[in-house]
């Protein structure tokens, strides 16, 4: 199948390279300047390099819309950066795709979090997938361990472990006896945190993909705005020595109540055997099943190569599901 | 509670009964046949919990059915749960923090660790909260989580909730 991708930063360039030789064939690329189209299929170690060298990968003269008018994908991947408060301009990108009959695959937390009834909606209406595995977690298949593998099993709580950045420095705070400062400071010279981290050690990012989790899954309906966010950035090492004398430690934790209809992030005392408690950049999730009782899955929450699993495995589904004539 | 009973058959369901019929919560029950009395009875131990303005009416339906109550003892505040407290402590008037849950009547205040690395800085405490049932330190956390706010402190709640 033709896939186009749009978004050529370290996910979309992971997604080229996982893509050579799996069958699927990439028409279109885009960046935030440029822009590549080729229906028939496009070099793409030509392109990696091209955007290595120039920064660009195609024509400047051209953009996602072209890609859009062109028609010449069965599949858009949408892996441009989260906007978290309106989800654009990926929103409009996937919308369009949408209202074409076409396939959409993201990575991109706001439009889901911010629009997943109507995408749905629309992607049902038109009779095809709309797949965000990647959007939350990374490579960890929560999306579709959820919808399938744990499917008619009633969910009455979920936690998680989010936020690798968060997580790291938690983790050097407690193994290290580092302060809050230095943890970040040595989290982003690992390129772990970004230099704004306000995002991710505030606990918006891993508000969002509760926010996902809590829609698209948890049978809620619910903004950002609904969620009670607590960050990292006033932890004192302190706090982790009064937390190891009792056999626990401190981590973000992302929560979900669906019955008492409560979504909150916030870091919070857990003991250290709790299967929850994984070390470094990984993230986690525990669910509490009626039939299948306790759950968690463990795995890598960012980078290109498992963020182009959990992209690659929507393709694989749809490929599997839609494309019986090829 | 230490119950005396007669030693025939049906006694110890017949004593049971008027427990869970007026909402009480049995947690164990040791029950030593061989420990017999002289009057031909024996004594059961039963730990249950029960709210406190029951209990007469418990004993009264038990003496009803002829079961002697031997002993009662009573520890109120069952539910136990630390918290990690993050902020000016001292400067927003700990004490005041403190009275907030001691004086709702259903938690206390247990324990309290602090930890004050530098003036000026944060202090660090580890809170430990007492209280009557379960929705009462659910309860007693949201008032404690309420104080944090109005003094700009951080609360640090445990994962698994109540214990």
């Amino acid at each position: 199948m033709k896939v186009a991708i749009i978004g050529f930063g370290v996910v979309g360039q992971g997604l080229a390279r996982a893509l050579a030789d799996t069958g699927f064939t990439i028409t279109a690329v885009a960046d935030s300047r440029s822009a590549a189209i080729d229906a028939d299929g496009l070099n793409i170690p030509d392109i990696l390099a091209r955007k290595e060298e120039t920064g660009l990968c195609g024509d400047t003269g051209i953009g996602s819309a072209a890609i859009l008018s062109s028609g010449a994908f069965d599949i858009l991947v949408e892996v441009s950066p989260t906007n978290a408060d309106t989800g654009e301009p990926a929103l409009s990108t996937i919308r369009s795709a949408l209202a074409m009959g076409k396939h959409v695959v993201t990575s991109n937390k706001g439009p889901i979090a911010c629009a997943y009834h109507e995408l749905k909606a629309l992607a049902d209406q038109k009779g095809v997938k709309l797949g965000y595995e990647a959007t939350v977690a990374g490579a960890v298949p929560i999306v579709s361990g959820l919808r399938q593998g744990l499917a008619g099993n009633t969910i009455s709580s979920l936690h998680g472990i989010l936020n690798g950045t968060c997580n790291y420095i938690l983790t050097r705070m407690r193994d290290e006896g580092l302060t809050y400062p230095q943890a970040l400071q040595e989290a982003r010279d690992l390129g772990y945190a970004e230099a704004d981290p306000t995002y991710d050690v505030k606990g918006i990012d891993a508000a969002i993909k509760l926010v996902i989790l809590a829609n698209t899954l948890l049978g809620m309906d619910i903004r950002l705005s609904d969620v009670a966010i607590t960050g990292i950035d006033s932890i004192t090492p302190e706090a982790l020595s009064l937390a190891e004398a009792e056999g626990a430690t401190i981590r973000l934790i992302g929560e979900i109540l669906p019955g008492k209809n409560q979504v909150r992030v916030s870091p919070r005392v857990i003991s250290l055997d709790h299967p929850l408690v994984v070390d470094g950049t990984l993230n986690a999730i525990s669910v509490c099943c009626d039939l299948a009782g306790p759950v968690t899955f463990i795995g890598k929450g960012a980078g290109p190569y498992p963020t182009a699993s959990a992209i690659l495995s929507d393709l694989n589904f749809i490929r599997d599901a839609y494309d019986r004539g090829a | 509670m230490k119950l005396e009973l007669k030693d025939t058959p049906g006694q110890l369901l017949g004593a049971l009964k008027p427990i869970s019929d007026i909402g009480g919560n049995i947690i164990t029950i040791i029950h030593q046949r061989d420990q017999t009395t002289a009057e031909n009875t024996l004594t059961v131990d039963i730990v249950l919990e029960l709210a406190e303005k029951k209990l007469d009416a418990l004993i009264e339906a038990l003496r009803e059915r002829g079961c002697g109550v031997v002993r009662i003892g009573k520890q109120r505040l069952l539910q136990k749960q630390s918290l990690i407290m993050i902020g000016h402590l001292m400067h927003t008037d700990l004490t005041d923090t403190v009275d907030r849950i001691d004086q709702t009547g259903f938690a206390e205040v247990s324990e309290l660790h602090m930890v004050m690395p530098a003036i000026d800085e944060p202090s660090t405490a580890k809170i430990t909260l007492r209280a009557v049932s379960p929705e009462d330190m659910l309860h007693a956390v949201r008032i404690l989580r309420e104080v944090a706010a109005q003094k700009d402190i951080l609360i640090l709640e445990p994962l698994e909730g109540v214990e």
